[in-house]
C-alpha cells in the first residue's frame, strides 16, 4: 500500500515544442496556428486513428499526449486494462468547446445545436477517448483547479493506486482555452516493476520536486 | 501533507449531515417526506428562454431558494448581496448551510475540505451580458468552488470533480478515500447543476429527453427527463448521527466502448459494483437495495440492468430516484446517495415512479410500493457520457 510511485514515461506538449522522454519531439519553428499544430504532432507520430478528426481540441491535444507515451510501449505486457487509471486536470474544463456550442443556441433565427459538438461540453470524454483507444478499463477522474497543482496530483494518483484499484496510472495536465494550450502527461509504476522493466523515461520520484521540474521544462 | 500518502490503518467514514434541494423542497426531510408520499417534481415547462418545445422539468423553487438564501446571507455575511451571486452558487451555499449547520465553526480548520461536484458550473453566465454580472470569471468551476469556500472561509482551497454523471458519486468516493488515507477529518461533499438552455438543448439535440416524466426500467420508458438541485453530503471520521452509517467501499471503472453510448454488456459497470462490495468486504447476497442511476434512455437502463445481473444483484429491490426530481447531473450521486442514507435509516424501500412494467432485458425486482423491510447495506451507482462507471456502498451499524 505504501510503495513508492514512480515516472516512467512523459510528454509534454507546447507551443514551444513536444518533449518526449527528454528528447524534443517538435520544436516551435512549425507552430502557426493550434489547430494546424495538432495535425502536424498527429501526422509525426504516424498515428492513424479517423476518429481523432472527429474530437474537440481538448480531447485532441491530450489524445496526443497520451499516444507519445502509449504507442510502442511494453506497458500494455505488464497491466491488465483494468488495472490502469486515468486522472487529468485542467484549468477550464471543457470552456473552449463550451463556446462554441453556445454560438449554435444563442442566435434562435440561426439555431443548429448538435451532440456531435454538445457531447464534448464535457471534460472528461477526453478520458473516454483515451480509454477507447487503448481499451483502459481502470479508475477515472477529471478535476478542475486553477493552475497546475502538483500536489493535488500526487494525492488523486495515490488514492486511485494506494487502494490498491489501480496498478499504474496515466496522469496530467491538459489546458486548452482558444490558441492557448498546454499538455503534460506521466506515466506512474510502482516500485515492484522496477526491478523488471527499463523504461525509456528512466524512473523519475513522483514528487512535487519532479512535477515542478517537469513543469518549468520549457 | 508529504508527497505520499501514509496508509496506516483505514479511518471509518461516517455520513454526519445531509441536504437536498430540488423542486421537492430544501432540505432532505422536506424532500424525502413528499417522496415518501408519492409526490413527483416535474412541471411542463413552456419557457421559450429553456427550451423550444414544451418540457416535463424539475425545477428549484426560485422564490423559496432566494428567501432561503437572505436568511444565510443575514446571518453570515450582512455585508454582501443577493445580487453578488449566481442561481447554482445560491443552491450550493443554502445545500451546505443546512448540512454543516450551527457547526460552522468545526469546518474553518485545514482539517476539513469541500469537493464541489458539477459538470456545467454556472453555465448560465454565457447567455448573461457581462456587465450585469460583477465576476464572470465564475464561469471557470474553480473559482465558482473558491467562492463558496470563501463564504463559508474554509482554510483548504476546494476541489473540483467534473467527470460527467457519476462526478457525485465519484466526488464521494475520492473525499471517502481521503479521510480514510488520514488527509483530512471532514469532507463536505457538495454537487449541484442547474437547468439551462445550454444543456436542455443538448440533451433534446441527442433526442434523449422524454415528453412525459421519465419511467426508469420501464417499457414504456423513452428518454430522461433534467433536473436542477444540490445535494450536500458531510462525512467524518467522527461518528455524530444517530443511526450511524459508513461508506465501507467504492470503485470507478471505463467501458472504453463509446463516448456518448453505455457498454453493449454491463460488464464493465459489473466491475465497479464487484470491486466496490470486495473493498467493502461484503458479497452481492448482503446487499439489500440498489439505487441505480436508472435515466430511463433505452440504452442506459438496458446496460444497468444487464450489468446488476452480472454482478449477481438481479433479485435485489432496485429503484431509481430519478422519476421523482429527474436527472439532476453532476448532484445526481450526492441527492441520490442521501436518498438511499434515508432508506436505510427508515428501512423503508422507496417505490420507483414511473414504473408499472419491466422493459429491460434482465429482469431486475424494480421496487414498486413502498415497502418496510431492514435495509442493512446498500449499492449506489451511477454511469455517464465518457463511458465512465461508479459503484459506492453503505453499511449501516448495528
Amino acid at each position: 500500500m505504501n510503495e513508492p510511485l514512480y515516472i516512467t514515461q512523459w510528454s509534454i506538449i507546447r507551443k514551444e515544442g513536444v518533449i518526449r522522454n527528454e528528447k524534443v519531439e517538435l520544436n516551435n519553428e512549425i507552430f502557426t496556428n493550434f489547430a494546424t499544430f495538432l495535425k502536424s504532432l498527429y501526422k509525426k507520430e504516424e498515428i492513424s486513428y479517423p476518429k481523432f478528426y472527429k474530437m474537440d481540441n481538448l480531447s485532441k491535444l491530450g489524445f496526443l499526449g497520451a499516444e507519445m507515451l502509449l504507442k510502442e510501449n511494453s506497458f500494455f505486457d505488464r497491466y491488465k486494462k483494468e488495472e490502469i487509471g486515468i486522472v487529468i486536470m485542467n484549468s477550464s474544463s471543457s470552456l473552449d468547446t463550451d463556446l462554441a456550442y453556445f454560438e449554435t443556441i444563442k442566435d434562435k433565427t440561426n439555431y443548429f445545436p448538435s451532440p456531435s459538438v454538445f457531447v464534448y461540453t464535457l471534460p472528461n470524454i477526453l478520458i473516454g477517448e483515451i480509454c477507447i483507444r487503448h481499451k483502459i478499463n481502470g479508475e477515472n477522474a477529471f478535476l478542475v483547479s486553477e493552475s497546475f497543482d502538483p500536489e493535488l496530483m500526487i494525492r488523486s494518483v495515490s488514492l486511485v493506486m494506494g487502494t490498491g484499484h489501480a496498478q499504474a496510472c496515466l496522469c496530467g495536465w491538459v489546458e486548452v482555452l482558444g490558441e492557448n494550450f498546454e499538455s503534460l502527461l506521466f506515466l506512474i509504476e510502482k516500485e515492484k516493476n522496477r526491478m523488471e522493466y527499463q523504461p525509456s523515461g528512466g524512473y523519475s520520484p513522483f514528487n512535487n520536486e519532479s512535477l515542478i521540474q517537469f513543469y518549468q521544462n520549457k | 501533507m508529504g508527497n505520499r500518502i501514509i496508509w496506516k490503518m483505514k479511518r471509518p467514514v461516517y455520513i454526519a449531515g445531509d441536504n437536498i434541494v430540488t423542486s421537492l423542497g430544501m432540505t432532505t426531510a422536506e424532500v424525502m417526506d413528499k417522496v415518501e408520499s408519492g409526490f413527483t417534481g416535474f412541471q411542463i415547462h413552456h419557457d421559450p428562454s429553456l427550451a423550444q418545445t414544451p418540457l416535463p422539468l424539475s425545477m428549484v423553487n426560485a422564490a423559496f431558494l432566494s428567501a432561503k438564501f437572505h436568511e444565510i446571507l443575514l446571518v453570515l455575511h450582512p455585508e454582501m448581496h443577493a445580487e453578488q451571486f449566481t442561481r447554482l452558487e445560491k443552491m450550493l451555499i443554502v445545500s451546505i448551510q443546512d448540512a454543516i449547520y450551527s457547526k460552522n465553526a468545526e469546518f474553518t480548520g485545514k482539517n476539513t475540505l469541500l469537493i464541489v461536484s458539477t459538470t456545467k458550473g454556472n453555465i448560465d453566465l454565457l447567455g448573461e451580458d457581462k456587465k450585469t454580472f460583477t465576476d464572470p470569471g465564475r464561469i471557470y468551476l474553480w473559482k465558482m468552488a473558491e467562492v463558496i469556500g470563501s463564504f463559508f472561509g474554509f482554510a483548504e482551497r476546494p476541489l473540483v470533480v467534473s467527470n460527467a454523471c457519476i462526478s457525485g458519486v465519484l466526488a464521494l468516493s475520492m473525499a471517502s478515500r481521503m479521510i480514510e488515507a488520514g488527509l483530512y477529518d471532514h469532507v463536505i461533499v457538495s454537487g449541484g447543476d442547474i437547468l439551462s438552455e445550454f444543456v436542455i438543448s443538448g440533451f433534446l439535440s441527442f433526442q434523449a429527453l422524454s415528453p412525459e416524466p421519465c419511467k426508469p426500467f420501464d417499457i414504456k420508458r423513452n428518454g430522461l427527463s433534467l433536473g436542477e438541485g444540490c445535494g450536500t453530503i458531510l462525512l467524518s471520521s467522527e461518528f455524530k448521527k444517530n443511526i450511524p452509517i459508513r461508506i465501507s467501499g467504492s470503485s470507478m471503472s471505463n467501458d472504453a466502448n463509446h463516448i456518448s453510448g453505455p457498454s453493449k454488456t454491463g460488464e464493465e459497470l459489473a466491475m465497479a459494483i464487484l470491486h466496490a462490495l470486495n473493498e467493502a468486504e461484503m458479497k452481492p447476497a448482503d446487499v439489500d437495495f440498489v439505487s441505480a442511476h436508472g435515466t430511463a434512455t433505452p440504452y442506459n437502463d438496458e446496460m444497468e440492468s444487464k450489468a446488476l445481473g452480472i454482478a449477481g444483484l438481479q433479485s435485489v429491490p432496485v429503484n431509481s430516484f430519478k422519476g421523482y426530481w429527474g436527472h439532476t447531473l453532476g448532484a445526481a450521486g450526492v441527492v441520490e446517495s442521501i436518498a438511499t442514507i434515508r432508506s436505510m435509516e427508515k428501512n423503508l424501500l422507496i417505490r420507483s415512479a414511473g414504473f408499472d412494467e419491466s422493459g429491460v432485458p434482465v429482469p431486475v425486482n424494480v421496487i414498486r410500493e413502498n415497502t418496510l423491510s431492514p435495509v442493512q447495506n446498500s449499492l449506489k451507482i451511477a454511469s455517464g457520457f465518457g463511458g465512465c462507471n461508479a459503484a459506492i456502498v453503505f453499511r449501516k451499524l448495528d
